[in-house]
């Protein structure tokens, strides 16, 4: 099996905490990774550090993605090569339509066409001839914003798509959807690393990993890996003892 | 009222509709004999044109225009009227004197481009009173284009009367090329039941210089407004920014919203100011001034732009 990300030994403080404290990570190619933990967990913080977010440069440690080392590349360059990170929060953005937003992503490979935009936008189930002009403001409501970020993703065409919890703020009817939507990134080549508190999601996940308190304590088998999660870790049992990674 | 073209040169016509596409119009409009329009450089005026329901007078003074526009008694004039005032050379001083009435149940949508492609040294001075009548509407659009330069020293003011019912929406806009100096100041006493929403939009670079003094009484019960100014600033420009909202009448309603982005050595001031002396009134404020919010920024950059572009994207749609 081929990686397409390896992060080795990622430590990262901010404001004097340390919150990654050595983590350890394997993502294959064309592989759905689900990342699952509690809150604090260091989840978020996680995805912001491999996107290589302001304030989120590590202290220590390798991030390796299609053989190479993006320890030092800025967003836009990580971007380039193919990484791309759907917020657990999206952003607003006060008057910049739904099209244009979409078409952003495309922008490096020739653009996009306007049944390509509205194909996005079927894939999160919404309706293109109600979206495609409005505004990625405040009109929409924060699922839909939510979606209409999955959609942008979509445009994009990344290797690897890092979504942190792409299911919260949606609807459960839309929960299939979701799932859906991964596998179609997968069908399209790429790679997903994707955070979730759904058992549905990890369900549908090629593998999946377990974070507790900064480190990835085991990957493995999603089922096994959330029965244990559910079993073993809530209360969590690092706190009676440091947890041991996998 | 028909066409008047007054002994004027061709080549004015063709360089004014060229500054008028510089500025984001389409000049087939000024021809189109089916359209209001009125197109003036300089202290000239080269077109006309008024349609059933308008009456449209202009006496050309010394260094600009008088311009008195009526909208009849009951008339919804059905397309926009184009207006379109320019200097073309250098330099050069514009006064245009402005008297719109929109009369009582009248409705009209004017569309104003003012454009100083080649400004230098340029004043261009607005004086308007606005009469909005009895249950009347109108909405006036502005947009500018001052060139590349910075040159262009331009001072609109307007004294506006909205009367019972009517509603009068303004918009402002220049937000491509420099803005060279701005001092805008709008000044609107809305009377019962009336409504009146006025927008800003402006993008100062270099050492532009950026005034916005917009005033609302809400006189009358039930008046209701909304000031709402997005200005972007950098490199070395300035902005100041005064809304006021008086609120006088029972159940008058009003609000004032500023947001500012700056960057570089910008330096901006926002004083949203409510007063209140009716305690069944109520004015509310907002603003704010900040650097383009870090998330949007990371966000477009993780679908592969550049920090600048990022960054240019958010402001372009902030004054979109
Ligand atoms: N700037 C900061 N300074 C100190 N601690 C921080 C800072 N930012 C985040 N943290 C802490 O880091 C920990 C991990 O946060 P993170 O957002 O990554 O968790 P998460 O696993 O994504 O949780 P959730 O499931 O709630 O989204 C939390 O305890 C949080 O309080
Ligand atoms: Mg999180």
């Amino acid at each position: 099996m081929s990686y397409i990300l390896s992060v080795k030994n990622l430590v990262l403080s901010r404001d004097g905490k340390k919150i990654l404290r050595g983590v350890n990570l394997e993502v294959g190619d064309r592989e759905i990774h689900s990342i699952i933990g509690a809150n604090g967990a260091g989840k978020s913080t996680l995805a912001y550090t491999l996107m290589g977010l302001q304030g989120y440069e590590q202290d220590e440690g390798s991030l390796i993605f299609n053989g190479e080392d993006i320890t030092k590349l800025s967003i836009t360059e990580r971007a380039k090569k193919g990484i791309t990170l759907a917020w657990q929060e999206p952003a607003r953005f006060e008057g910049l339509k739904v099209r244009d937003y979409l078409a952003i992503g495309a922008k490096g490979d020739g653009g996009v066409t306007e049944e390509e935009l509205k194909e996005a936008l079927r894939k999160v189930d919404l309706k293109p001839e109600k979206y495609l002009d409005r505004e990625v403001g405040e009109a929409l409501s924060g699922g839909e914003r939510k979606r209409i970020e999955l959609a942008s993703i979509i445009t994009m065409k990344p290797k690897l798509a890092i979504l942190d919890e792409p299911d919260s703020g949606i609807d459960v009817v839309s929960l299939k959807e979701i799932v859906n939507l991964i596998q179609t990134f997968k069908e399209n080549g790429a790679s997903v690393l994707v955070i979730t508190h759904r058992k549905e999601i990890a369900a549908a996940s090629d593998k999946a990993s377990l974070m507790c308190e900064g480190v990835i304590l085991r990957s493995g088998d999603p089922l096994e890996i959330s029965e244990f999660f559910k079993n073993r870790c809530i209360p969590c049992d690092s706190r009676v003892s440091p947890p041991k990674a996998a | 009222m028909s066409q008047i073209t007054l002994n004027t040169l061709p080549s004015e016509i063709k360089d004014m509709d060229a500054a008028y596409s510089a500025a984001g119009g389409d000049a087939a409009v000024l021809h189109d004999h089916e359209l209001a329009s009125l197109v003036i450089s300089g202290s000239k005026v080269l077109n006309a044109n008024g349609v059933e329901g308008i009456v449209l007078e202009t006496q050309e003074t010394e260094h600009g225009v008088d311009v008195k526009l009526t909208i009849k008694k009951g008339y919804k004039i059905p397309h926009p009227v184009h207006l379109c005032f320019g200097l073309i050379p250098q330099d050069g001083l514009q006064e245009i004197m402005m008297n719109f009435v929109a009369e009582e149940d009248a409705a009209v949508e004017l569309v104003a481009h003012c454009t100083f492609p080649n400004a230098i040294k340029i004043i261009h001075r607005m004086e308007a009173q606005m009469h909005v009548g009895k249950n009347a509407s109108l909405k006036y659009t502005e947009t500018h284009f001052h060139g590349p330069y910075g040159g262009a020293q331009v001072i609109p003011r307007a004294k506006v009367k909205i009367e019972e019912g009517g509603s009068y929406y303004n918009n402002f806009s220049l937000v491509s090329g420099r803005v060279g100096s701005l001092e805008f100041d709008y000044d609107v006493d809305a009377e019962k039941d009336s409504v009146c929403e006025m927008v800003t939009k402006v993008y100062g670079k270099k050492d532009d210089k950026i005034r916005i003094m917009e005033k609302v009484s809400l006189n009358g019960e039930n008046a209701r407004s909304v000031i709402k100014s997005r200005l972007a600033i950098t490199e070395n420009a300035e902005s100041e920014f005064r809304g006021i909202t008086e609120g006088h009448a029972p159940r008058s309603r009003g609000h004032v919203d500023c947001l500012e982005v700056i960057q570089g050595n910008a330096k901006a001031e926002a004083v949203p100011i409510i007063r209140v002396d009716n305690p069944l009134a109520k004015v509310t404020h907002e603003a704010a001034i900040g650097c383009v919010d870090k998330k949007e920024v990371e966000t477009l950059m993780a679908r592969g732009l550049e920090e600048d572009d990022a960054i240019d994207t958010i402001v372009k749609g902030m004054l979109a």
